[in-house]
C-alpha cells in the first residue's frame, strides 16, 4: 500500500500516482481534456463528472499488488487454461501438471536448474538391477500427507492401481505402461492387479518391475501420472475408480506436496499455500502460489504490465519484439522440449507418395517461419526429436533442410511435371491465428518453390479437428508434441504401428523393429544409436514434416528468484523464492 | 383478474418454449462432430468407451434425454466433463453472480448515459448537439467490445493506473468491464430514446401542453418522458437477460469468471451437460425478463391492453 495521496487531500481529478508507477507523464494532458469538457456543464457532462469522480475515488485506493504479493511471498502465475481437475490421475495438460507439482510430490522430483539431475522426493534413494528392468525405491520415513498421515509405499501401489484401472479411464494412463502388465491391466486383458509390476515390500520400499529396460526410469516417475493419491480421502468421497467425486475441492483435498489446496474458483484461480506437514517444509520459501487460468494471452500480458502477476504463461508473438527492445531483462526465451510439425496422411491423396512428402518437406523454409512468423527464437528442426544439450545426450539425424532445387527433383520423382499437376489437397489446422499464419506461409512456400497452386487451408474447431485427425480424414494436419520426460522415446514411440497418437496411417516394420531393439538395450549409447536409426527411418519416409523445435517465451518478474530455464519447463516450486528486486 | 389470467397463460407459453429450447439444445449439441473426451494427445479407444459408460453417454440418445429431463425437474443439471469435481449447478452458481454484478453495473452505466443523451438529442433535434451526440452513439455501436475493452484497459488501467486491468478478486477491475459492456448498450439506448422521444414530442397532446404554456422542461419530463421511455423498457428485457447471461468477450478481456465464458467454452469443449445447463439458465432469464417487461409496459402506457 504505497500510495501517497488520500482522498481528502487530493484535488478531485488529479489523483497522485504512486512513485514506483511505471509510466510517468499523462496527468497534465488528462486534466486539460477534462477542463475543456467541464466548461459547459449540461446533464450529460454532469453524468460524466459523477463517473469520473467515482473513478478517482476508486483509483486512489489502488495499491501496488505485485509488491504486496512479493512481500507476502505469494507467487502469482498465469497458467493457461482452467484445470480440468486437481486429481493427478485425471489431468493431461501441461498447465494442470504445474498445479499437480505444487500439490503432490512423486518419488523423484525436478531439479531446480538441471534436466538431467534428479532430486530425491518421497524416495530418498533408488537403485536398479543390472538391466534396468527392476527398480527399488527407498522411501523416506518422514514423508507426510497434508493431513499428517504418513506417505507409504502402499500409497503408491494404490495410486498405480487407480490410474491403471480400466474403470476410471484415466486419459494419460498409458504413461504407466512401463510397468510390467500395466497395459494388459489397463485394457482389461488381466484383472488381477497383483500381476502388475509394482509391489510394496514394506512401508518404505517400493519395487517397480518394468516391461522393458528403462535406464531413464527416474525421469519417467517425475511425471504427473506417477504421483500418489491419499487412499482414505479418495474413498471418503467415492469409490477408487469414480472419476467424479468431490475430493478435489478445497477443504477435502489431501496431497503430499510442498503446498496444499486452499482455494479453487473456476476460471478465477487455484490457490495453494504452504503445507505445514511437508517433510522438507524448511526448504520451501514461498508461502503460497496463485495459479490464474488466463487463456487470453493479451489479457495475461496486460495483467503482467499492470503488476497483477509475476509470470505470464505465454507471450503473444507480436509482443516479443516490444519486450526485447524495451525490457529485455523481463523477457525469457528458452529451449523447450517440443516439436511443431505437420502430419501427412499416407493412406490417400498425393501425400501417399513418399517422394511427394519429401518434396513438401524440402520446400518448407523453416528459417523464414521462425524469423518472421513465430518470432520467438524457435529453432528450425533438422530432425524430429529435439536435440539434447546435455553431454552424451541424444542428437537427431540431420536430415531435414530447406532445398527448393532438390524439392523440385523429388516432385518430378513423384510423377508430377510441375506443381500445377498436383491434385488439390488441404492443410487442416485448429482455429488459431498462430497456426493459420504458419499454414499460410507453408502454403505460400509450396506455391513459390514447387508451383503447387491447389493447397487449401481449412480451419476446424478444436474438438472437430481432433476427431478428424484421429480418424485420419485429412491430407496434411498441423501438430505439436511436448516431451513427457527427457528421453527420445517420448517423441518416437508414437510412430509405432497402430499407436493411438500415430494418426497418419504410417507403419514401418523397420521402425517398429528398431524401436523394439532399442527398448531391450540398457547401455545408453547403444540405445541412442538404435533410436537414431529408427528416427532415420522416420525422416526417410516422412509421414511428418518437422517445422521447428519449440521455445518457451514468457515474461518473468525480476522478483522471482531461482526460476531457471528447463527443457520440460517443470519448475519445482519448493526451490522458488520471491525477493523484492530493488 | 385479467392480469392473473394473462400471467398464467404467458407462463404456460414460456414453459413450452423452454421445453423446446432444452430439447433442441440437447440434440444439436450431440449432433456436432467431435466429442468431450478427445484430447490433444490421443486417448486410447478403450478408455474413451469407458468414459462414455462412466457418464452415461453409451445409452441411446432418447434414453439419455429422458434421464436428463428427469434430473432437470429435480434441479440437477448433471456433472461437467471439463471441470471434474464440479457439477453444472456449482459452475452456474459460481458464475452468475459475477455476470450479474458486471451486467447490472453495465446496465446502470448504459441507462445513466443513454437516456439523458437521447433526451438531450431529441430536445435539440437537428442541431449540432444532436449530431455530435448521435455520432458518438453510432461510434459506440460500431466499435466492438473487443476493441473498446483493451483500449479502456490500456488507458485507464496501464497509462493512468486507475484500475486493475483484469481480475475478479479486486473490485477495481469491475469498473472497466462494466464500462465496456455499458458503453455499447448506452449508445443503443441513446438512439432508441431519441427516436421515441421525437415520436412523442410530435404528438398532439404535447402540442396542447406547449400551447397551454407549460414550461419546456416540464413538457419534456412530465408529459413526454413516460411515453418516450416505453421502447427502451421493451429493449431492457432482452438486454438485461443478455447482460446477466454474461458476455464471453468482456469476460475474456477482463479475466472474469462469469457465465459467458462457460456458455462459449462448454460448446467448444463439447461439455454437453454444461451446454444444456447454461442455455437453460439463459433461456429462463430471457423468458422471465420478457414477461416482466410486458407488464411494466402496460403500467407505463395504459392504452396498451394485455393480450394473451
Amino acid at each position: 500500500m504505497k500510495f501517497r495521496s488520500t482522498i481528502q487531500q487530493s484535488d478531485k481529478l488529479a489523483c497522485q500516482r504512486s512513485e514506483d508507477s511505471r509510466e510517468a507523464e499523462p496527468e497534465d494532458s488528462f486534466k486539460m481534456n477534462h477542463h475543456g469538457m467541464f466548461a459547459n456543464p449540461t446533464g450529460l457532462v454532469r453524468g460524466i463528472l459523477v463517473l469520473a469522480l467515482a473513478a478517482v475515488l476508486v483509483s486512489c485506493e489502488k495499491p501496488d499488488r505485485i509488491k504486496e504479493a512479493t512481500k507476502n511471498k505469494i507467487l502469482r502465475l498465469g497458467n493457461g487454461a482452467e484445470p480440468k481437475a486437481l486429481d493427478p490421475h485425471l489431468v493431461s495438460s501441461v498447465g494442470d501438471s504445474n498445479i499437480m507439482r505444487a500439490l503432490f510430490e512423486g518419488l523423484v522430483i525436478n531439479h531446480p536448474s538441471s534436466d538431467s539431475e534428479h532430486v530425491p522426493g518421497v524416495a530418498k534413494s533408488w537403485d536398479a538391477n543390472a538391466d534396468f528392468t527392476e527398480w527399488t525405491f527407498h522411501l523416506r520415513d518422514n514423508a507426510k500427507w497434508s493431513n499428517g498421515d504418513p506417505v507409504t509405499a502402499h500409497d503408491f501401489v494404490y495410486s498405480y492401481n487407480r490410474i491403471l484401472h480400466p474403470n476410471i479411464a484415466s486419459p494419460y494412463s498409458s504413461m504407466l505402461y512401463f510397468l510390467k502388465n500395466g497395459e494388459a491391466y489397463n485394457k482389461s486383458e488381466i484383472d488381477d492387479f497383483s500381476k502388475v509390476g509394482v509391489k510394496a515390500v514394506d512401508d518404505h520400499t517400493l519395487v517397480c518391475t518394468l516391461e522393458d529396460p528403462a535406464p531413464y526410469f527416474p525421469d519417467v516417475v517425475k511425471h504427473t501420472t506417477w504421483l500418489p493419491v491419499h487412499k482414505a480421502t479418495i474413498e471418503k468421497f467415492g469409490e477408487m475408480t469414480d472419476p467424479f467425486t468431490l475430493w478435489q475441492r478445497p477443504g477435502n483435498h489431501v496431497g503430499n506436496g510442498a503446498f496444499q489446496l486452499t482455494g479453487w474458483r473456476i476460471n478465477d484461480y487455484v490457490k495453494v499455500r504452504k503445507n505445514p506437514h511437508y517433510w522438507d517444509s524448511e526448504t520451501v520459501k514461498l508461502n503460497g502460489i496463485d495459479f490464474l487460468p488466463l487463456d487470453n494471452t493479451f489479457t495475461e500480458e496486460r495483467m503482467f504490465r499492470d503488476g497483477l502477476i509475476h509470470y505470464t504463461y505465454v507471450l503473444p508473438a507480436n509482443m516479443i519484439e516490444v519486450y526485447r527492445e524495451t525490457q529485455p531483462e523481463i523477457l525469457r526465451v528458452e529451449t523447450y522440449a517440443g516439436v511443431y510439425f505437420f502430419r501427412c496422411n499416407v493412406t490417400r491423396g498425393p501425400t501417399k507418395d513418399k517422394n511427394f512428402r519429401k518434396a513438401l518437406s524440402l520446400a518448407i523454409d523453416q528459417e523464414t517461419i521462425v524469423k518472421y512468423v513465430t518470432m520467438g527464437g524457435q529453432i528450425p528442426a533438422y530432425g524430429f526429436v529435439p536435440p539434447s544439450e546435455a553431454e552424451g545426450g541424444y542428437v537427431p539425424p540431420n536430415k531435414i533442410s530447406f532445398d527448393p532445387e532438390k524439392a523440385r527433383e523429388y516432385l518430378k520423382a513423384a510423377g508430377y511435371e510441375n506443381g500445377a499437376d498436383v491434385p488439390e489437397f488441404t492443410i487442416i489446422i485448429n482455429t488459431s491465428e498462430a497456426h493459420k499464419s504458419i499454414a499460410e506461409s507453408v502454403q505460400d512456400m509450396w506455391k513459390t518453390h514447387l508451383g503447387i497452386e491447389n493447397v487449401r487451408i481449412s480451419n476446424q474447431e478444436w474438438k472437430v479437428f481432433q476427431q478428424t485427425v484421429q480418424d485420419i480424414d485429412y491430407d496434411v494436419s498441423r501438430a505439436g508434441w511436448i516431451a513427457d520426460y527427457v528421453d527420445p522415446n517420448t517423441f518416437l514411440s508414437m510412430w509405432k504401428t497402430g499407436d493411438s497418437n500415430n494418426q497418419t496411417g504410417w507403419s514401418s516394420p523397420d521402425f517398429d523393429r528398431l524401436l523394439k531393439e532399442a527398448a531391450q538395450l540398457s547401455d545408453i549409447d547403444a540405445r541412442y544409436g538404435k533410436m537414431k536409426e529408427a528416427e532415420n527411418v522416420l525422416l526417410e519416409e516422412l509421414p511428418v514434416l518437422p517445422v521447428y523445435w519449440y521455445t518457451r517465451v514468457y515474461a518473468l518478474h525480476p522478483d522471482v528468484q531461482n526460476w531457471n530455464p528447463l527443457l520440460l519447463d517443470n519448475h519445482n516450486y519448493k526451490f522458488i523464492d520471491l525477493k523484492s528486486a530493488d | 383478474m385479467e392480469t392473473v389470467r394473462y400471467i398464467v397463460s404467458r407462463l404456460l407459453q414460456s414453459l413450452f418454449a423452454l421445453f423446446c429450447i432444452i430439447a433442441i439444445t440437447f440434440f444439436i449439441a450431440r449432433l456436432a462432430p467431435g466429442g468431450p473426451f478427445l484430447d490433444d494427445k490421443a486417448v486410447p479407444e478403450h478408455l474413451i468407451k469407458q468414459m462414455e459408460v462412466n457418464y452415461g453417454l453409451d445409452k441411446p440418445l432418447v434414453v439419455q434425454f429422458a434421464k436428463y429431463l428427469g434430473k432437470l425437474v429435480q434441479g440437477d443439471l448433471g456433472p461437467s466433463f471439463g471441470n471434474k469435481g464440479f457439477t453444472v449447478n456449482d459452475i452456474i452458481a459460481q458464475g452468475w453472480p459475477v455476470s450479474a454484478v458486471i451486467g447490472f453495473l453495465g446496465l446502470a452505466i448504459a441507462l445513466a448515459l443513454g437516456i439523458p443523451v437521447g433526451i438531450i438529442a431529441a430536445s435539440r433535434r437537428n442541431t449540432n448537439v444532436d449530431y455530435t451526440l448521435m455520432g458518438v452513439a453510432m461510434l459506440g455501436i460500431c466499435l466492438p467490445t473487443f476493441v473498446i475493452g483493451p483500449l479502456l484497459g490500456l488507458f485507464f488501467g496501464l497509462k493512468l493506473d486507475w484500475f486493475d486491468v483484469a481480475g475478479w478478486e479486486n473490485s477495481s477491475a469491475w469498473i472497466l468491464a462494466s464500462l465496456t459492456l455499458g458503453l455499447y448498450y448506452a449508445a443503443y439506448i441513446a438512439r432508441l430514446t431519441r427516436g421515441s422521444m421525437l415520436d412523442v414530442l410530435n404528438q398532439d397532446y404535447i402540442r396542447t401542453a406547449r400551447a397551454k404554456g407549460v414550461a419546456p422542461l416540464k413538457v419534456l419530463f412530465k408529459h413526454a418522458f413516460r411515453g418516450g421511455i416505453s421502447p427502451v423498457v421493451a429493449y431492457l428485457g432482452p438486454a438485461l437477460a443478455g447482460l446477466i447471461g454474461g458476455s464471453f468477450v468482456v469476460e475474456q478481456i477482463f479475466g472474469l469468471p462469469g457465465l459467458g465464458q462457460h456458455f462459449v467454452k462448454a460448446a467448444t469443449n463439447r461439455d454437453y451437460w454444461l451446454i444444456n445447463g447454461t442455455v437453460t439458465v439463459i433461456a429462463v432469464l430471457i423468458l422471465a425478463m420478457n414477461l416482466v417487461v410486458d407488464l411494466i409496459q402496460v403500467w407505463l402506457d395504459p392504452r396498451r391492453k394485455l393480450k394473451s
